[in-house]
């Protein structure tokens, strides 16, 4: 688009037409331009912001008494953090795995040119329409032992049934992983049902007439070939665990004790509500460097996989 | 056209005038629930009658934490509103940094360190000069509880002491009831701790531990004791505490299900809602060892440093106005607590409210008043999030125990420091 290729071609007409031409490439520039600096001020300045603040001594309102990185030891000798960076591994690591593994299957199933296929569809993609915070007061009801599922199966005889995972602080962690694995695996099901109905027929009947088994088909043809889902699906997923907020509020309130506090829960509370914000900024790095930690090397890997292949 | 004119000229010239006295004042506060609504309603009434304007700004939930939220974001943007509820030893922090006037021309010609209890001026007071204005005394050690469950039950009365405490739990479970309500919220969590620990430890052991957070008294067997009877008092919950909120938490004793429920005095809303009366429908009693004790918890208004002689003018007329007798009378007559001013007279309060101010003046002479850590009375928003933190995984972990819990919240207090 250089202006060498137009302007000498078309002589007198050509300087209007250049003139069009320098619109035509100044006024993408111009419309991006305000969203641009929207983004670079409201996103990458308040994370260098956040990073500031983290190397100072602020309590109840930002200040700038610079301490080096002793928030950052502060931080680290927390009891409530280490648990709160213990439980993300948790429940990011179950949630993930548990959403690609049960949305594989359902997109497999649905995709067997079953009857009513669009209805099932849409009530497996259905949660996903609520909000976390529904889904939170929901599944809060449901888990709650004396209200939902124990008190249920109890009310059917079934004196000496126990399911209290919500008050117990070693399996509460397990609830939020029942509950965002309840919102997110219709999603990742339709992602997956996308990626299965982009591959060729005609590979399957090939397969078949090789011999091989469904079973084997798929583990073998359609795993490999669903790769950038799987790619984009983890990409989705880990940002939804890693900000966790609302569920984790409207769930367990972070309890019982902090046993479900998450890296945000922690963030907030000890910004917001505790007068320390300079330990809450320094929480709000070290989750920036966790989601880089996991996403850099991924996409790097998966970018240069797909440059090369 | 020229009447007109001469009106609008009149009306400029009025609001004019009007502008030097009076002025419109943006009182930020979290007084949202029903009682509260009304009584801070009532403040605005007054205020404007004065012929000053009341910009409302409430902020709901969280025990005044949005509320604190939104107040700091306001402060860092250099647009704090003229007065805000704030408590304890917050308004220090926010005097220190030099957001908070004076209103000291208010205090003099009331003469208010005359009818202030000094312990509960000195919170509203920075570097000698008053900048907040007290408006009530909640008390927190308190048994709502219902008559009917501990008849029923064969329990006499409330228990006084942790042993009896026990005892009667256990008659009131076989009977078919619960015997403590209780909402497993930290806060709640530590407002049950509190109780406990200066039932058991007297006044002085609770200053020492718990505002001035020695490490000694933290971890003295005393403490150990209350925080094995504090988790002892799990068994007397039932098992769908959590997260549940006091209130729903309070009309399980309302409805019968419950015998008792630890909390402070604002508890009292919920039973005039629902119709009943102190003494006969419910009863409220300090809990164990606590009946000469007084363990407050009170709202402020602070007053922030504005330029604006009018706007000055309002904050000393509302710091005057809330602390009038007529409005301390009927304000706290709606929120459950008692009137900070000592000399304004009981006669139109109920029973509870009477027993309130006769263990403050008790507590008083003997010791026994002490501040909420619970209600942020006592030590600073991180410390009592560090000891919320302790408090609240120590009742709901099974394993742990009081000697770790104990070692625990120094490490934590002093990490919070």
């Amino acid at each position: 688009m250089s202006p060498h290729v137009s302007s000498p071609r078309v002589g007198g007409k050509g300087r209007r037409r250049s003139l069009a031409g320098q619109v035509e490439r100044f006024l993408p520039r111009l419309v991006v331009a305000p969203s641009l600096a929207v983004a670079l001020f409201f996103v990458y300045g308040y994370m260098l912001w956040t990073f500031v603040l983290s190397l100072t001594d602020s309590r109840m309102l930002p200040q700038y008494d610079f301490v080096g990185f002793a928030q950052y030891a502060r931080l680290f000798a927390n009891e409530r953090w280490n648990v709160a960076a213990t439980n993300l591994v948790v429940f990011g690591g179950l949630f993930i795995v548990s959403c690609l593994v049960i949305g594989l299957l359902l997109a497999i199933f649905l995709d067997q040119r079953i009857r009513q296929e669009g209805a099932l569809r849409t009530i497996y993609l259905y949660p996903m329409a609520l909000s976390l915070i529904v889904t939170g007061v929901v599944w809060r009801w449901l888990l709650n032992p004396g209200l939902g599922i124990q008190a249920l199966v109890r009310s059917w005889g079934f004196e000496d049934f126990t399911f209290n995972w919500l008050v117990d602080s070693d399996m509460a962690i397990y609830t939020l992983v029942i509950a965002a694995v309840w919102q997110a695996s219709g999603f990742v099901m339709a992602l997956f049902l996308a990626g299965l109905r982009g591959i060729d027929d005609s590979l399957f009947q090939a397969a078949a007439l090789d011999g091989a088994s469904l079973p084997r088909i798929y583990l073998r043809i359609v795993l490999p070939s669903l790769r950038p889902v799987v790619f984009s699906a983890v990409m989705i997923l880990a940002h939804i665990a890693i900000k966790s907020f609302d569920l984790v509020m409207a769930l367990t309130g972070g309890g019982p004790g902090y046993a479900t506090d998450l890296p945000a829960t922690f963030m907030y509370a000890h910004t917001f509500t505790r007068g320390q914000i300079g330990l809450g900024s320094a929480s709000a790095i070290m989750m920036l460097c966790g989601v880089l930690a996991i996403l850099v090397p991924y996409l790097y890997s998966e970018l240069r996989g797909q440059r090369n292949g | 056209m020229k009447t007109i004119h001469a009106l609008a000229a009149g009306a400029l010239l009025a609001t004019a005038v009007g502008q030097a006295q009076a002025a419109q004042i943006e009182v930020l506060h979290w007084w949202t629930s029903g009682g509260e609504a009304k009584a801070a309603n009532l403040l605005k009434e007054k205020l404007e009658a004065k012929g000053h304007t009341w910009k409302d700004f409430a902020v709901a939930g969280g025990a005044g934490d949005s509320a604190m939220t939104v107040l700091k974001s306001r402060a860092i943007s250099g647009n704090p509103p003229a007065v805000a509820q704030i408590k304890g030893p917050l308004i220090q922090e926010w005097g220190e940094m030099g957001f908070l006037g004076n209103i000291d021309k208010a205090a003099e010609a009331d003469g208010w360190d005359d009818f202030l209890p000094q312990e509960i001026a000195a919170y509203d007071k920075v570097d000698g000069h008053y900048a907040a204005v007290p408006v009530n005394i909640h008390r927190i050690n308190w048994i709502w509880a219902n008559p009917e469950v501990l008849k029923a039950s064969g329990v006499e009365e409330v228990p006084q002491t942790w042993d009896a405490f026990f005892e009667a739990a256990d008659k009131i479970r076989e009977a078919g009831y619960i015997p403590l309500a209780h909402g497993g919220q930290p806060w709640q969590d530590a407002t049950v701790f509190e109780v406990v620990m200066m039932g058991i430890g007297g006044g002085d052991f609770y200053r020492k531990a718990f505002v001035e957070l020695d490490p000694e008294a933290l971890t003295s067997d005393t403490m150990i004791e209350s925080l094995e009877t504090f988790k002892k008092l799990r068994g007397t919950m039932d098992d769908n505490i959590a997260g549940r909120d006091w209130n729903i938490a309070t009309s399980m004793v309302i409805n019968g299900k419950a015998a008792m429920q630890i909390m402070g005095d604002w508890a009292k809303g919920e039973f005039t809602a629902a119709g009943m009366t102190p003494g006969e429908d419910y009863e409220c009693v300090a809990p164990p060892m606590t009946e000469h004790m007084f363990s407050y918890n009170t709202d402020s208004l602070a007053m922030f440093d504005v330029d604006d002689a009018g706007q000055q003018q309002a904050q000393l007329d509302l710091a005057s106005l809330v602390l009038s007798p007529d409005f301390q009378a009927s304000f706290n007559q709606a929120k459950g607590s008692i009137p900070v001013r000592l000399d304004v007279p009981l006669d139109d309060f109920d029973a509870c409210a009477k027993a309130s101010r006769e263990a403050f003046d008790v507590a008083m002479d003997e010791g026994g008043l002490v501040p909420s850590l619970a209600h942020g009375m006592a030590v600073s928003d991180s410390q009592q999030g560090a000891v919320f933190d302790v408090i609240t995984n120590f009742f709901n972990d099974p394993d742990m125990t009081a000697e770790t819990a104990a070692e625990r919240l120094v490490s934590a207090v002093r990490a919070a420091e």
